[in-house]
């Protein structure tokens, strides 16, 4: 192990090790920290410039709970969870097919298929910003949560691809092979041979995905408009605009936009960071 | 098939099972009509087909079909609703002469080299973290945490972190008697404000990577290079680095895309100022096409395909770097 296990050290560079480390994540979370105390501070407390003294009062309560009456917030979550879970379920079902096609079938074309998807998953926003908006707004689509769903489901299905034919080359081939020996269908093999092994990755991939979407904001902006459609991160910007200068109240909300993927993360740790790391050993 | 050796017991049972819930004959086959319908005889090579279909024309449809048609409207002059009028290589004349432009460009290059220092950063924390005291595996996952939060937020984060009456960057300086500074609203330290902003996640992510590859680090070579007496940064240098390779690589890929991509901080943060000093190219290309300043379609995709193409350098690194590894397999 690599550097040294702390055991093994001596004895005043473990009392340092265990002082520093608390001390480096403060300082590391420390713009957190602020806005999450800023966000437990009552109004006044801002309107007397008491910014980083002791709360005057204990106000959490009333401002997470003016976040849930006082603006759009609920409906701007609920639009998150909406343009999310159908993305999710879209993204990883289209990636599980292409990406057992690409990882099990030999055939010429398949190393091109497999760098488009990875070479259009690395493309910048801005290249699809226009035709997708158009295309959008001649299906009707714009300002729609299908509309958004649609395309992200389509872009996700890049790097879906990537991750799972990764996966899918890992898996023990023999097992395929024995399977057509014995005369399996080849849609028996990837319902019932492949699929139930897909699982871990699966997991994995619904969390990251999750993540990315639920974070969006560019897409947001460009591809909906109003409280009907947009999800939380482009509604943080209006509900910063109708509390401007209520910091308590903007860390407050800032806060809970930012929750849900946290939450995700802490729920499903594990498989979230084996996606995020697929590959990164040999 | 299935050799009686006590490891692969395992398998053949899993391989058993499966093959029991796929609908496989269990015994043999001898008895059954021999199929020679076309499918039969061709299943095989029609099947991933039929299964890459709908991602495959889901992909064309959002995004290979749009990269062409941003490259075709570039020589266009489209305000978004009337008719498209044919301006051959306008856009791009224009963009020669457009002081933005190059602003944009300038920035995208200090968020190239800057944001990189992500991975160096993200290999120390990592290498702090790499202990087995208790408690470790929270600490972990608190130093990850920036990661996991939107960057709308982060950008939310950091405008207050600098702000010059309250924000608490102010508050400690002035505890060291630095007068305030006011990090976004001086075109001088705007971008390497925002860019700090975005280095925060990245370096978790870098963090996270290395973590993970440190893990698979091979122990005996770490003791052998101790037999050798090497230490600290040679054993670092020597030894550790050249087995994090990978996970360097991945780093370098989403650290390199993520500094391109960059453009929900600014937005957040600065909107692009002061005066457009904040500004890269894909906030100038939104600004261009889709904000007040008018929808200038065809003008914002010549910029789009200049950020493509710086993008495609690195994509084809990318991908030749891939291609070289699938062919060593």
């Amino acid at each position: 192990m690599f550097p040294t296990p702390i055991e093994r050290t001596s004895r005043s560079w473990q009392i340092s090790y265990q002082t520093l480390l608390p001390l480096a994540l403060i300082l590391w979370l420390l713009p957190l920290i602020a806005v999450a105390i800023f966000s437990f501070k009552p109004a006044s407390d801002f309107a007397n410039a008491n910014y980083w003294g002791w709360p005057s009062s204990f106000e959490g309560f009333t401002n997470y709970a003016l976040v849930f009456t006082g603006s759009d917030m609920p409906q701007y979550l609920l639009n998150s969870v909406f343009i999310t879970v159908p993305t999710v379920i879209g993204a990883v079902a289209l990636s599980c097919m292409t990406g057992f096609a690409l990882g099990v079938y030999k055939f010429k074309a398949n190393i091109w298929i497999f760098f488009m998807f990875v070479a259009g998953n690395f493309v910048p926003f801005q290249i699809l910003m226009v035709p997708v908006r158009d295309l959008t707004l001649q299906m009707g689509l714009y300002n729609t949560i299908t509309g958004l769903v649609l395309f992200h489901i389509a872009f996700q299905t890049g790097f879906c691809t990537l991750f799972m034919r990764n996966f899918i080359r890992a898996l023990p081939f023999e097992l395929i092979e024995a399977a057509r020996v014995e005369g399996v269908a080849e849609w028996r093999i990837f319902w019932y041979i492949v699929l139930p092994l897909m699982k871990p990755a699966i997991a994995a991939l619904s969390v990251l995905i999750f993540t990315f979407i639920w974070n969006d904001y560019f897409w947001a902006v460009v591809l909906t408009q109003g409280v009907e459609s947009q999800p939380v991160t482009a509604g943080i910007t209006s509900f910063n605009a109708q509390y401007r200068a209520a910091y308590h109240l903007m860390s407050a909300g800032s806060i809970v936009a930012a929750l849900p993927p946290v939450a995700m993360f802490f729920l499903m740790q594990k498989h979230f960071i084996a996606g995020l790391t697929l590959g990164a050993v040999k | 098939m299935c050799p009686s050796s006590p490891v692969s017991i395992d398998t053949c049972y899993v391989k058993r099972q499966a093959m029991a819930d796929a609908g496989a004959p269990a015994v043999s086959q001898h008895n059954k009509p021999v199929k020679n319908s076309w499918w039969h005889n061709n299943q095989q090579s029609m099947t991933p087909w039929l299964f890459l279909a709908p991602g495959i024309l889901f992909f064309l449809f959002y995004v290979i079909f749009p990269i062409y048609q941003s490259f075709s409207l570039s020589f266009y002059s489209w305000d978004g609703l009337g008719e498209a009028e044919y301006v051959g290589a306008y856009n791009y004349e224009e963009l020669y002469w457009d002081d933005a432009f190059y602003t944009s460009l300038r920035n995208n290059l200090i968020w190239l080299v800057m944001y990189l220092f992500a991975i160096p950063a993200g290999l120390f924390i990592a290498l702090f973290l790499n202990q087995t005291v208790t408690g470790i595996r929270l600490y972990k996952s608190l130093f990850f945490f920036p990661f996991v939060i939107s960057q709308v937020v982060v950008g939310l984060v950091f405008t207050w972190f600098y702000d010059p009456t309250f924000g608490l960057l102010n508050y400690i300086l002035g505890g060291v008697g630095i007068p305030p500074i006011n990090v976004l609203g001086d075109e001088n330290f705007v971008t390497y404000g925002i860019i700090v902003a975005g280095l925060w996640p990245q370096t978790a992510y870098c963090m996270i990577l290395y973590l993970t590859g440190l893990n698979a680090v091979d122990p005996e070579q770490i003791e052998a290079g101790r037999l050798d007496g090497a230490k600290g940064l040679r054993m670092l240098w020597h030894i550790i680095i050249p087995q994090l390779r990978p996970a360097t690589f991945i780093a370098f890929v989403v650290t390199i895309i993520g500094a391109l991509r960059s453009f929900d901080l600014i937005s957040v943060m600065t909107n692009g100022g002061p005066y457009g000093e904040s500004r890269v190219l894909s906030f100038y290309m939104f600004e261009v096409a889709l904000s007040e300043y008018g929808f200038r379609m065809g003008y914002g995709a010549s910029i789009a395909v200049v950020l493509f193409l710086i993008m495609l350098v690195f994509i084809a690194y990318f991908l030749w770097s891939m291609y070289q590894e699938e062919k060593a397999r």
